[in-house]
């Protein structure tokens, strides 16, 4: 089990360390720096003077132990387009960003699953065809198409809810947060059902096809043959095996949602990593957008130890054998 | 152990009536995959129910354990467990609760217990819900049923999950959760067929002294003849649906009287005596004659693959072993242990042994399939199997029939393809013309190329992959379990084939199976594999007659067999 944990950590390591570099060699060659950073009307010797204070002049690998040191430590750089510390914007991002996928995930999972297994329970029924249906639908929706449908609906004809924003926010210990207002909360509920909207059909659609497998093994027929209550082996038992895949889609998907939240982000001007990272990219701010990369990267590996360890967790057969 | 109360003596645990269950979507004619069958079993009577592919035998075993999938429904007949009648007039089995009045046994206990739950959670669960026990009570009851099936060291298999368990003890477990609510009625579904011969045993006897100790009647389905005539009190034997014929098993097996009961027994290879053919209808027809002649001609013109002989020296197989990452243990697995044998040109060669003794790996390693470590493979005299390249000369025919195949290729294609490809046919059309001829040779009309695997069943799919093995016109043919997915009296047929097919074409054979009475019929010598090694090597007649190794004793005292049941004297040739 340790030895495991180990290995898995040094693979880890190694994925972070090629994450790294891709990130260095943004950094070090998409565009120049010193260009980026010194005024238009710069000398060539005030360019020299501060290519020397960067250290732009010394080896590439002396930099790129450099650069991998500051990222050990946290300092990511500075920012071109609005001169502060990069590990600082991403800090005011994250938490908004977090919220908004924390509650698109728990949308998709509290709906997605029981919606998911009452399909596969009744394949054939007339309402499992319909959710089939309207899932196809759902699926194929591209997000900003239903983000603006919602406005158009909840926020422009009803009024019922804001179009953009987080509304409120609270401070609390350096993290923004906007569960504690009542207009924060109102803030998401659109944003958060937009981007759960395409999880929500992926999760119900895979808990139906592995819940029909699972009914159809030995070991549930075996638990019927014993006369258990159907709810205790579709929810207790079957439910358990079918979760397996699930686990690993989920985590996958949260890193793509915190990573990739952008379209909505975007639609509803949420103020998230994801406008962070179009705005890095329309200004060529590289150290936001090198930053961003090594996030994104270390934030899937972080997220499949996570299913990994998860995994061992609740299928006994992938923990050591002891008998 | 706290038992209810039995029945008064003379109440049959089960009484079957008149039962019909058909499938069919409403609006469709109906199916009807039981037709009005009858049978009674007393407490602690072992009735078996045998019967092949299609029977209905799993169905009625399906409609005791509350298992009838839709659209199948009881349309008519009575059903009594323990003297409490069943309401079948939904169409199901109202009144009796599965799990507190019938046990289930299922087939394969490697798949019938969840992998995510501890056995002690999956023995309580039942009897928490059914017998309303206190968790404790429950676990207290889980350890006497584990120490009654005979596991060792119940406290602490309680709280492992089932892949620490042999397939042996998973068994146990899951014959512990049938009893565990104390029913009238076991329904055993093919209990001992995914098992070694060894387990099976061990198994049959406890499933045989519960039935004694415990009065409970237990329904056996089964294909197996030898598992009936070991442990079985009575028997009834059904086709299509239909109940051909029932009785004391001497009574049934020794003397059956239905002309079907009698060809299925008939069928059943014999363990004690060797005979020249199986007992199955003869297949003589002119166009097969004619084919097999031409097949014939085909392979003895063949210069190219003269010999056949095949020398296996001092052959050694391992698996796992190789870690990229440094410092982590990397123990290789032994799986073929320094086998050294030959066949000779023309003969079969027969190779037995439980699961796990490598005669697969054996066989794979001759077909190149897995790379030996050690030693070497000589067919006629040229090395092969290290490389992978033995060419045509050496064919395989593998166990699943269904599998074989790919589904997506006309049989004539599967079948033309390798004609093609070792240039055996000038032409696509002549290529396709062998194929056809040797869909002939082999039984079947030559229209069946036309068609995709599916539309075959088990028996006639072995047929083509036979067909296949033979395009190349190969010496040697490795045979792995040829016949061990296949019923009785399909397997007679397959077993006739590949005999006749050596004596037409001289061709040698690796046969290897687990099912000693088969080896018998086919094979000139035979091998006996343990752990890797092989423990005896004779001639077959000797092997029967006089086996030397401790462990080949043990095979064939174990392996259950019809002997115990007076049968009819072997006739010199199959019907």
């Amino acid at each position: 089990m340790l030895a495991a944990l180990a290995s898995r950590l040094a693979q880890a390591l190694l994925v972070m360390l090629a994450v790294t570099a891709i990130a260095f060699v943004m950094f070090r060659y998409v565009g120049d720096p010193v260009a980026m950073m010194s005024r238009e009307d710069a000398s060539p010797a005030e360019k020299a003077e501060l290519r020397k204070t960067l250290g732009l002049d010394r080896p590439v690998l002396v930099q790129y132990g450099e650069f991998v040191g500051r990222v050990a430590t946290g300092d990511l750089g500075v920012s071109f387009r609005n001169q502060r510390p990069v590990a600082d914007l991403l800090g005011e991002r994250l938490p908004a960003t977090l919220e908004l996928v924390i509650v698109a995930t728990i949308l998709s999972l509290s709906i997605g699953v029981p919606i998911g297994v009452l399909c596969a329970l009744n394949p054939e029924g007339k309402a499992a065809r319909l959710v089939q249906t309207v899932s196809l639908i759902g699926i194929s929706m591209p997000t900003f198409v239903t983000g603006i449908a919602l406005i158009l609906v909840f926020a422009v004809i009803l009024r019922w809810l804001p179009s953009f924003g987080r509304g409120d926010v609270v401070l609390v210990g350096g993290w923004t947060t906007g569960f504690l207002t009542k207009s924060g909360w109102a803030s998401l509920v659109l944003p958060s059902i937009t981007l759960a909207l395409y999880q929500l059909t992926l999760i119900m659609r895979l808990v139906r096809a592995e819940m029909i497998d699972v009914l159809s093994s030995d070991y549930i027929r075996f638990a019927r043959a014993r006369g258990l209550p159907a709810r205790y082996i579709n929810f207790h038992l079957a439910l358990r095996n079918a979760l397996m895949p699930v686990v690993t889609v989920t985590g996958l998907q949260i890193g793509s949602l915190i990573a990739f939240a952008i379209v909505t982000e975007t639609v509803f001007q949420w103020p998230g990593m994801g406008l962070l990272f179009i705005q890095a990219v329309s200004f060529a701010d590289v150290p936001v957008m090198a930053a961003y990369l090594l996030f994104v990267g270390f934030l899937f590996v972080v997220i499949n130890m996570a299913v990994d360890l998860i995994y061992t967790i609740i299928d006994p057969r992938l923990r050591t054998r002891r008998a | 152990m706290s038992s209810r109360p039995r029945p008064t003596a003379g109440v049959p645990a089960l009484d079957i009536r008149n039962l019909t269950v058909e499938y069919g979507q409403p609006g469709e004619p109906p199916m009807a995959a039981v037709l009005d069958a009858s049978l009674t079993i007393m407490p602690g009577e072992i009735h078996a129910l045998v019967g092949e592919s299609g029977a209905g035998k799993t169905t009625v075993g399906n409609a005791l354990m509350g298992l009838l999938q839709a659209p199948g429904r009881i349309t008519a007949g009575g059903i009594t467990i323990g003297g409490k009648a069943v309401d079948t007039r939904t169409g199901r089995t109202e009144g009796i609760t599965p799990g507190l009045d019938v046990g289930a046994i299922f087939q394969d206990p490697m798949t019938s217990l969840n992998p995510l739950f501890t056995i002690e959670s999956q023995l309580c669960e039942t009897m928490r819900h059914h017998l309303k026990l206190s968790r404790a009570a429950a676990q207290a009851r889980a350890l006497e049923l584990m120490r009654a099936v005979g596991i060792p060291e119940p406290e602490r298999r309680l709280k492992c999950y089932p892949h620490q368990l042999s397939g042996g003890q998973r068994q146990r477990v899951v014959i512990a959760a049938a009893l565990s609510c104390d029913p009238q009625l076991i329904v055993a579904d093919e209990p001992t067929t995914a098992l070694d011969v060894s387990v099976q045993a061990q198994i049959l006897k406890l499933i045989r002294a519960l039935a004694d100790e415990r009065g409970v009647g237990v329904l056996l389905v089964t294909h197996n003849m030898g598992v009936v005539a070991q442990v079985a009190d009575t028997v009834t034997i059904m086709l299509k649906g239909r109940v051909v014929e029932s009785g004391p098993v001497a009574q049934v097996l020794g003397a059956p009287r239905h002309p079907y009961a009698r060809s299925l027994i008939g069928a059943v290879p014999r363990i004690d005596v060797r005979m020249n053919r199986l007992q199955a209808p003869s297949e003589a027809t002119p166009a097969a004659d004619a084919a097999r002649e031409i097949v014939r001609k085909q392979m003895t013109a063949d210069t190219a693959a003269a010999g056949g002989a095949l020398e296996v020296e001092n052959l050694v197989v391992e698996y796992g072993g190789r870690s990229w990452l440094p410092g982590r243990s990397a123990k290789a697995f032994r799986a073929v242990d320094g086998v050294s044998f030959t066949v000779q040109p023309g003969e079969i060669f027969g190779l037995v042994g439980e699961s796990g003794c490598g005669k697969t790996t054996v066989a794979n390693a001759i077909a190149g399939l897995a790379t030996p470590k050690d030693g070497a493979i000589r067919l006629s005299g040229r090395e092969i199997g290290a490389r992978g390249k033995h060419g045509r000369a050496l064919q395989m025919v593998f166990q699943d029939p269904y599998s074989a195949l790919n589904p997506r290729l006309r049989v004539s294609t599967a079948l033309s393809e390798p004609i093609a490809f070792y240039k055996l046919a000038a032409t696509r059309a002549e290529a396709a013309e062998d194929a056809a001829v040797l869909l002939e040779a082999v039984g079947l009309d030559r229209s069946a190329g036309e068609r995709f695997p599916h539309a075959f069943s088990g028996g006639q799919r072995q047929r083509i992959a036979i067909a296949r093995a033979l395009g190349p016109r190969p010496r040697f043919m490795v045979c792995d379990e040829p016949t061990s997915s296949l019923d009785v009296s399909v397997q007679a047929q397959i077993l006739n084939l590949l005999k006749d097919l050596r004596d037409l074409t001289g061709l040698s054979m690796l046969f290897i199976s687990h099912d000693l009475a088969v080896v018998r019929q086919m094979c000139d010598r035979i091998a006996v594999m343990q752990a890797g090694k092989i423990v005896e090597l004779a001639d077959a007649e000797t092997l029967f007659r006089a086996p030397q190794h401790a462990y080949t004793r043990e095979l064939l005292s174990l392996a259950p067999s019809l002997d115990s049941i007076a049968r009819a004297p072997a006739p010199a040739h199959g019907a």
